[in-house]
């Protein structure tokens, strides 16, 4: 089982996110924002970071870019959740480092199915 | 694999509610003339959130309606359009739509669809005004165009792919793993899949962290392209990738490469969700509504609070020396021997420091700031104000004051009434003030402060102030008073008369305040919550409103009263004196029973123990007590046998344990174990004299 970093400033959706992994078996940690993600991050190994774009204090793009210069995260699965209309920002989150991405709105079963497509 | 998400939607509902109240601040904040960008990102975020979260918990409704507005704030952050006061405006109408979306779809009511369908095309308009930037808009609903994809898979017969897949080296750092990806083809059919090693370098120039290989496959499985190429989404543009139909009659070839790769729109699932996963989607959505309607009938009921993570800790904390006090209790009580009494008595003091901590603490969970209350204010203010051709700054203070979260719902109505009228009936129009000599623009002043045990709101304004003619005429009008009474009453006894049923000072009715239903209500209202309103005012100058709320409606403090061998509680609020008559002050006055003289004024004296029809109780007057108290026909004297003490009660709730009996707000538990009855005065007061003394209730329980 994957120990997973869930960051999102939306308290619900983040909730979510965990719930649905724990129901997986994995242990979820939540963050509410990319300064706060990037913290648990140093402080704990995670094999997946699953982060919201848009969020106060650091956006989720400069926590991934943050998360690359690691040394623990070079290869790790970085997603992003972002919304329909965020083209660019896959774009601009790919060249930041990210994996992938989840498109909002999403449910949980689409949420297992990507992160199975990084976790196995 | 199915989880029920609808359990996540009061929180959701209820960070939508704050992410609100964050937009409508900010939006109120907005300066057209110098625009903060912080300000406008925050006011982004919120509703982007609540876009996020309402598409993923179903209320496409939400996601719909906030789409547009997320679009029109995305240009003002990007600087692409300006802000004008009309545009703020119609911001701020577009939160209360969001706001009414969010309540209907909570509480299974109604939907107001002619005011969304208003703002929403004024929002439209805004958006399709000037500065127009992209006219393609994206989709808002991702099911739309999808479905007759699903429909079309439906219809697919088995196909063959040949899939050719040659990542960048620097693969691995992505996170992207080939091995991940084959095996979610292999999900969708059968794969064969070959590896080419001809990049393998020598084992001495390999760098375990590059990617060396190259694969060809071949897919037999009744998909479109297009998802075989959503599966290879992420990598695009990190690969070289071909994927072609090797057998099927329309034979197609599409290359996507590093060349193709910086024109996201030749992606197809850049738009919205995959259609064999969309096809998954709607199912958990339905159940999303059908859980809403079963919500329905339990939603008042079902409300909430956040609580600090400080002040849980707190509470571990606390009960965690409760516990280490109580082993400790535990091991002296063992073996005890006469000597060890000291540490008993130490142990029972400090068991007792521990619990009254944790009934603080606990009590402090139900608190909340007031600026809850105070929120909505600004935007109050805003709309009333303009409607009027007003000037009015707004000024609030001490909003970090923590009350009851009881207390705060019920004193918001009231509040509201209170400050409309300061800015309706207290502000003079801009022309009058500067008339007067007064800056143009009014202050109305909000604040909030603990003093003693209660909580004091004043809300000041720097209008007109009362007229005492104009108050008293009126009080004639109206037969509140007659004219001798008015010559003898002091300044504040006059305003206190704008408290009267039926009074209404402004000359025209607004729709704005002032259908003569207001101050009374809101007097009561305050009373109700044990609480009490004051007015001081000074012609020309302005006027203050004073409200003193009790903290909590949990805890009282009460004044335990015995009556022959019952215990009463009466709250120590509603007491104004307590004394002890002679024969010599009590008069028969026809009509209205028993009175005595207190200094100049006749008081009419309840006898409790006829109320309650108890016998053995005192029945010559001057052997017991008279409790003075007071409701809004003035002070009555309650004649009890002895007071016994005060004490911190806790309110149990009559109605949820037994029934509601008239005249009584509660129930609590004594030191001694036995049960007082916690004496609801002004109930009380009305049914003594409506059915005047001797009425026996029926206390059996």
């Amino acid at each position: 089982m994957a120990n997973i970093l869930a960051v999102d400033d939306s308290a619900s959706l983040r909730q979510m996110v965990a719930f649905t992994l724990k129901s997986q078996g994995h242990n979820v940690t939540e963050a509410a924002d990319g300064q706060q993600g990037l913290n648990a991050a140093k402080s704990t190994k995670f094999d997946l970071v699953v982060t919201d774009v848009n969020m106060p204090i650091m956006d989720g793009i400069s926590m991934i870019r943050e998360l690359r210069k690691l040394p623990n995260y070079r290869g790790t699965p970085l997603l992003m959740l972002t919304t329909e209309s965020g083209v660019d920002k896959k774009q601009e989150g790919k060249a930041a480092g990210a994996t992938g991405w989840i498109v909002k709105p999403f449910n949980p079963d689409k949420l297992l199915g990507v992160v199975k497509r990084v976790l196995g | 694999m199915s989880i029920d998400i609808s359990q996540f939607l009061n929180v959701f509902y209820e960070e939508s509610f704050e992410g609100l109240a964050v937009m409508e601040q900010g939006l109120l904040g907005l300066d057209p003339d110098a625009v903060d960008g912080e300000a406008i990102n925050a006011i982004f975020r919120a509703a982007h959130s609540i876009k996020g979260g309402a598409g993923t918990f179903g209320l496409n409704e939400v996601s719909e309606f906030t789409h547009t507005m997320e679009t029109l704030l995305d240009e003002i952050r990007d600087g692409a359009r300006g802000v004008t006061t009309s545009s703020i405006n119609v911001l701020l109408r577009a939160t209360d739509c969001i706001q009414h979306l969010l309540k209907a779809s909570q509480e299974g009511s109604d939907v107001d669809q002619a005011t969304i369908e208003t703002v929403s095309s004024e929002l439209e308009q805004l958006l399709s005004s000037e500065d127009e930037t992209d006219s393609d808009k994206v989709s808002v609903d991702p099911h739309g165009d999808s479905l007759d994809q699903t429909l079309q898979i439906d219809s697919e017969s088995m196909r063959v792919w040949s899939i050719s897949f040659k990542p960048a080296p620097y693969l691995f750092t992505t996170g992207n793993d080939p091995v991940r990806l084959f095996s979610e083809l292999a999900d969708m059919g059968d794969v064969d899949i070959v590896t080419h090693t001809s990049r393998l370098p020598d084992f001495n120039d390999l760098d375990p962290e590059q990617c060396y290989l190259d694969w060809s496959l071949t897919l037999r499985a009744s998909v479109e392209k297009s998802a075989i190429e959503e599966v290879f989404e992420w990598v695009e543009g990190d690969c070289e990738l071909s994927i072609e139909l090797s057998q099927d009659t329309a034979l197609e070839k599409t290359m996507v490469t590093d060349e193709t790769a910086s024109e996201p729109e030749s992606a197809p699932a850049e738009n919205g969700p995959s259609p064999i996963k969309d096809t998954q989607t709607r199912a958990p959505q339905q159940k999303t509504t059908q859980a809403k309607a079963q919500k329905k009938a339990n939603v008042a009921e079902n409300s909430s609070i956040r609580v600090g993570i400080d002040k849980v800790d707190h509470l571990i904390n606390l009960v965690g020396e409760l516990v280490i006090t109580q082993s400790m209790l535990g091991q002296l009580g063992e073996v005890f021997e006469i000597n060890a009494l000291e540490q008993l008595k130490d142990g029972l003091a400090q068991f007792e420091r521990n619990t009254r901590e944790l009934q603080e603490s606990v009590m402090r969970i139900r608190m909340i700031p007031i600026s809850f209350a105070f929120n909505r204010f600004p935007r109050l203010v805003h709309d009333v104000s303009a409607k009027l051709g007003k000037k009015v700054d707004l000024q609030v203070s001490g909003e970090e004051t923590e009350v009851d979260k009881t207390v705060i719902e019920k004193i918001i109505d009231p509040l509201v009434h209170l400050v409309r009228n300061a800015v309706d009936h207290g502000i003079e129009a801009p022309n009058a003030r500067l008339a007067s000599g007064k800056p143009e623009a009014g202050t109305v002043t909000l604040s909030a402060a603990h003093r003693g045990g209660n909580i004091v709101i004043e809300i000041t304004d720097d209008g007109a102030g009362l007229k005492r003619e104009k108050i008293l005429g009126k009080a004639f009008e109206k037969q509140i008073i007659t004219e001798d009474d008015g010559e003898r009453m002091t300044d504040d006894d006059v305003y206190n008369l704008i408290f009267h049923p039926g009074f209404s000072t402004a000359d025209t009715i607004s729709d704005v305040s002032g259908r003569g239903v207001g101050m009374d209500v809101v007097r009561s209202n305050i009373r109700e919550l044990g609480g009490t309103v004051e007015i001081n005012s000074t012609e020309g100058q302005g006027s203050t409103i004073l409200v003193r709320l009790p903290l909590t409606l949990a805890i009282l403090d009460g004044q335990t009263v015995a009556i022959g061998e019952e215990t009463y509680i009466v709250p120590l609020a509603s007491i104004i004196e307590s004394i002890q008559i002679k024969p010599s002050q009590i008069n028969m006055v026809a009509g209205k029973g028993e009175t005595f003289k207190l200094r100049d004024s006749f008081i009419p004296i309840v006898r409790l123990h006829d109320i309650f029809d108890i016998k053995n109780s005192i029945q010559e007057l001057s052997e017991g007590l008279l409790v003075i108290v007071e409701d809004s026909n003035g002070p009555k004297g309650i004649f009890v046998d002895r007071l016994l003490g005060q004490q911190q009660v806790v309110i149990k709730s009559l109605d949820a344990n037994y029934k509601k009996i008239p005249g009584f707000s509660g129930a609590t538990i004594l030191g001694d174990g036995s049960v007082a009855l916690i004496i609801d005065i002004p109930e009380m007061l009305r049914l003594a004299t409506q059915s005047g003394p001797a009425i026996t209730y029926p206390l059996t329980a």
